[in-house]
């Protein structure tokens, strides 16, 4: 086995992840633990300042309620994600996030985030949930506060430890293994309760992109599905992994349309001029109430778009010279201010690309494109596993004790269905429309809960160290594989013995592109071709016993990869399990091409456990009228 | 190709044991070349140019080629980040040039006061309240459902 130190840290209150709920979690739970004499430790694979899924920035906040003011109420934004989801949300999750989330924005601004504000001091709205920001920093000043709560009350933060496995004491979390991707060391974390909040996943699917542009998804390519693996392998049920996010956004560079769509009012139209929202009105009929309602939900805005790409109408363009137009007209009778404000818009749509997708920004330069004189394809991506944004994929949690129906209730917040393992952000399901700032109001939560956790459940579970050892020598199996065999053919990625995670990864991405509804199969699906996907599926599994690795960023890969492969396994057993179409813009079940309220309107919960899935239907129970 | 590094600028940061690059780059891409002292991006089709590394370069030793499969040649961006702002030159296929800054903080960097000034407010941990709720929720009391 290759040399590895083992470092071994015993903790109280483990934080796996740096992102937004982890950073949230941090400043909440460094605060309770200090007042009741316990630990926490974070551990994050790669720098806080800039890890997770706002390392680049955003231009806007995507959850603000707005209390205080008495422009919306709690009640208003769960039945605003209940629609958007097609009925299927947990709505004491989705309550609790955003009575609490208001907060979240008001300490971001304290702690120094730029938000625009309009002539009276109040926040600039992009849409009625949104707030517009000058967010470069957004993760850094986050990530600041996490830091300085940690620092304040004698805690401790790890970088670039990866974290792969879960510790396990029976049926309760013990901790978290993993290993450093700059030396070779082994950790060993041992804690009382663990959150998981390491992110959703990318590159499951084969993207759009598949040379140099591989990396130019939409969410970043880091997020490997390492919540849903921790989660999944410690026991821990999990719900909405059906429910993929399938975003619509400017095509190859994935800019974002929020801005356009929200706040510059921008049509989209086909190349014959023609608005699929206003000629296809019609489709939304086949899609029970939720066809009805406004705003339309994201995946049958989608359908109505993709509609006119499979009958051949792209491509489809947003309208941004026509828009940008129709705003500066309003001032056209005054020469000086008209070009002010043109000049104002430019400025405003070009840094919604400079702040979190540079990419698009590069693209429209590259491509000679001045938005204010002419529109810019948008498409489909490929499917994404975010449980924060329109997606809900994630585990299984307890509600808060106010909110909750007994079902969805078992004692502390957010609590997964294994005791002690905590979950938030996109590591959570069946709360979607969080986004950052929820993200980060859920992981407060979660780490004030953690910490009432120990408190009632004082002892340190016990881990057994043969087993530590038996998941050590496994998790740096890729390692010894590679030089045993990397030396015995002409090249050092070819050979009987083994493969490289790269290929590993474009044969799952092949599998899930062509069987489980992926961009070339149009996002259709059906019965017999997720069966072909489960067994192909089961042969990668077999073979990810063979991943090798020269070095440790090999070693994370092949594990990421890994953690991919049973994100897509789930995926693929709950669309399969669930025989209705119920998110048409996000996949079609071809054999059972309509909603079916009657029997599907439930959450499909899926468990693995000793090598078995286990699949059910669980109710949805409502709280809001 | 996403990030790359201008050998000329390059100087490794100076051998310490790691560079700028190598710390922030979240997706682990940035290497450093012991025996020439420079750094590179080990794998640019895993790159999502977040511009993390160019951002932090002392050197401005990094710069962003758009991806190659669908960018035509010859644009760029380059930031240039202060404590403040970020000025950014963006120039097109054609040669033109544009240039535009953004606020990034409104603070001092490193002063973020985890509590953001609202204070303890709640300091029992059975209530529902975070603890520097209702304060900063600008509420009186934290909503629940009105059984």
């Amino acid at each position: 086995m290759a040399n590895f130190e083992n470092v071994e840290v015993t903790t109280d209150i483990l934080l796996c992840g740096g992102g937004m709920a982890a950073c949230g979690a941090a400043v909440e739970a460094a605060y309770w633990a200090s007042k009741n004499g316990l630990k926490v430790t974070l551990v994050d694979k790669a720098a806080m300042d800039r890890s997770g899924a706002v390392a680049m920035g955003l231009s806007a906040i995507n959850q603000y309620v707005d209390i205080n003011s008495g422009a919306n109420t709690v009640e208003d934004y769960v039945r605003y994600v209940r629609n958007d989801l097609m009925g299927i949300a947990r709505e004491d999750l989705v309550y609790d996030i955003a009575r609490h989330v208001d907060s979240s924005v008001h300490l971001f601004e304290k702690w120094g985030l730029p938000i625009w504000l309009d002539a009276e001091g109040k926040y600039v709205h992009e849409g009625r949930w949104q707030l517009m920001i000058n967010g470069e920093s957004y993760k850094v000043i986050v990530a600041e506060a996490a830091k300085n709560a940690l620092a304040k009350y004698g805690h401790e933060y790890f970088e670039r430890v990866f974290i792969t496995d879960p510790l396990m004491d029976g049926d309760r979390v013990a901790g978290a293994v993993g290993f450093s991707t700059r030396e070779n060391k082994f950790y060993v974390f041992k804690a009382k309760s663990v959150l998981a909040a390491m992110g959703g996943a990318v590159h499951v699917f084969k993207p759009r992109s598949t040379g140099e542009g591989l990396g130019r998804a939409w969410y970043p390519p880091w997020n490997s599905g390492s919540s849903l693996y921790f989660t999944l392998i410690a026991g821990a049920e999990q719900t909405c992994q059906e429910v993929r996010f399938i975003p619509v956004r400017f095509k190859d560079g994935y800019g974002p349309v929020g801005a356009w769509f929200l706040l510059f009012k921008s049509r989209a139209t086909n190349a014959f001029g023609g608005e699929y929202m206003v000629e296809r009105k019609d489709e939304l009929a086949k899609w029970g109430e939720y066809g009805k309602v406004k705003p339309i939900p994201a995946n049958l805005r989608n359908y109505l778009g993709m509609l006119d790409e499979f009958e051949g109408k792209g491509p489809i363009y947003m309208r941004t010279e026509e828009a940008i137009q129709k705003i500066a007209n309003a001032l056209k009778d005054d020469p000086k201010a008209y070009k002010k404000k043109m000049k104002e818009l430019e400025a405003e749509a070009w840094e919604d690309f400079l702040d979190m997708t540079i990419s698009q920004a590069i693209l429209w330069a590259g491509t000679n494109v001045q938005p204010e004189e002419k529109s810019s394809e948008i498409a489909a991506s490929e499917p994404y596993f975010i449980g924060s944004h329109s997606g809900a994929s994630g585990a299984w949690v307890s509600g808060p004790k106010d909110l909750a129906p007994k079902e969805y209730f078992w004692g502390y917040e957010y609590m997964s269905t294994v005791k002690g393992l905590f979950c938030a952000g996109d590591a959570s399901g069946a709360s979607s429309h969080k986004f950052s700032s929820g993200s980060h109001a859920e992981g407060r939560a979660a780490g004030k809960a953690m910490v009432r956790f120990v408190v009632e459940n004082n002892t340190q579970p016990k881990v057994d160290a043969a087993n530590v050892e038996a998941m050590k020598k496994k998790i740096l199996t890729p390692l010894d594989l590679f030089v045993e065999f990397g030396g015995k053919s002409s090249d050092p990625n070819i050979n009987h013995e083994f493969m490289k995670p790269k290929m590993f990864m474009f044969r799952l991405q092949k599998i899930m592109d062509e069987y489980a509804a992926g961009v070339t199969s149009g996002f259709k699906t059906n019965k017999a071709k997720l069966e072909r996907a489960l067994e192909l599926l089961n042969w990668l599994k077999e073979d990810s016993a063979k991943l090798a690795a020269e070095d440790l960023h090999e070693l994370m890969r092949c594990h990421e990869n890994i953690q991919r492969m049973y994100q897509a396994e789930v995926h693929v057993r709950t669309i399969l399990f669930r025989e209705e179409t119920r998110w048409p813009g996000y996949y079609f079940r071809n054999d059972f091409p309509a909603i079916d309220e009657a029997n599907w309107k439930v959450f499909v919960n899926a468990t693995y456990k000793d090598g078995a899935w286990e699949m059910k239907k669980v109710p949805v129970l409502s709280i809001v009228n | 190709m996403p990030s790359f590094v201008i050998l000329e600028k390059c100087d490794g940061c100076k051998g310490q044991d790691k560079t700028a690059c190598m710390y922030i780059c979240p997706n682990d891409l940035m290497v450093l070349n012991k025996e020439t002292m420079k750094a590179w991006n080990r794998a640019p089709e895993m790159c999502w140019e977040c511009y993390n590394c160019v951002k932090i370069c002392p050197q401005q030793a990094i710069d962003v080629r758009g991806y190659a499969d669908f960018v035509p040649m010859g644009a760029s961006c380059v930031p240039l980040r202060g404590s403040e702002d970020i000025m950014w030159t963006v120039k097109f296929r054609n040669g033109m040039l544009k240039r535009f800054k953004f606020p990034i903080r409104k603070t001092q960097e490193g002063t973020a006061v985890p509590d953001g000034g609202y204070g303890e407010v709640t300091t029992d941990l059975a209530s529902q309240c975070l603890y520097n709720e209702p304060d900063a929720l600008k509420l009186k009391e934290l909503p629940t459902l009105k059984k």
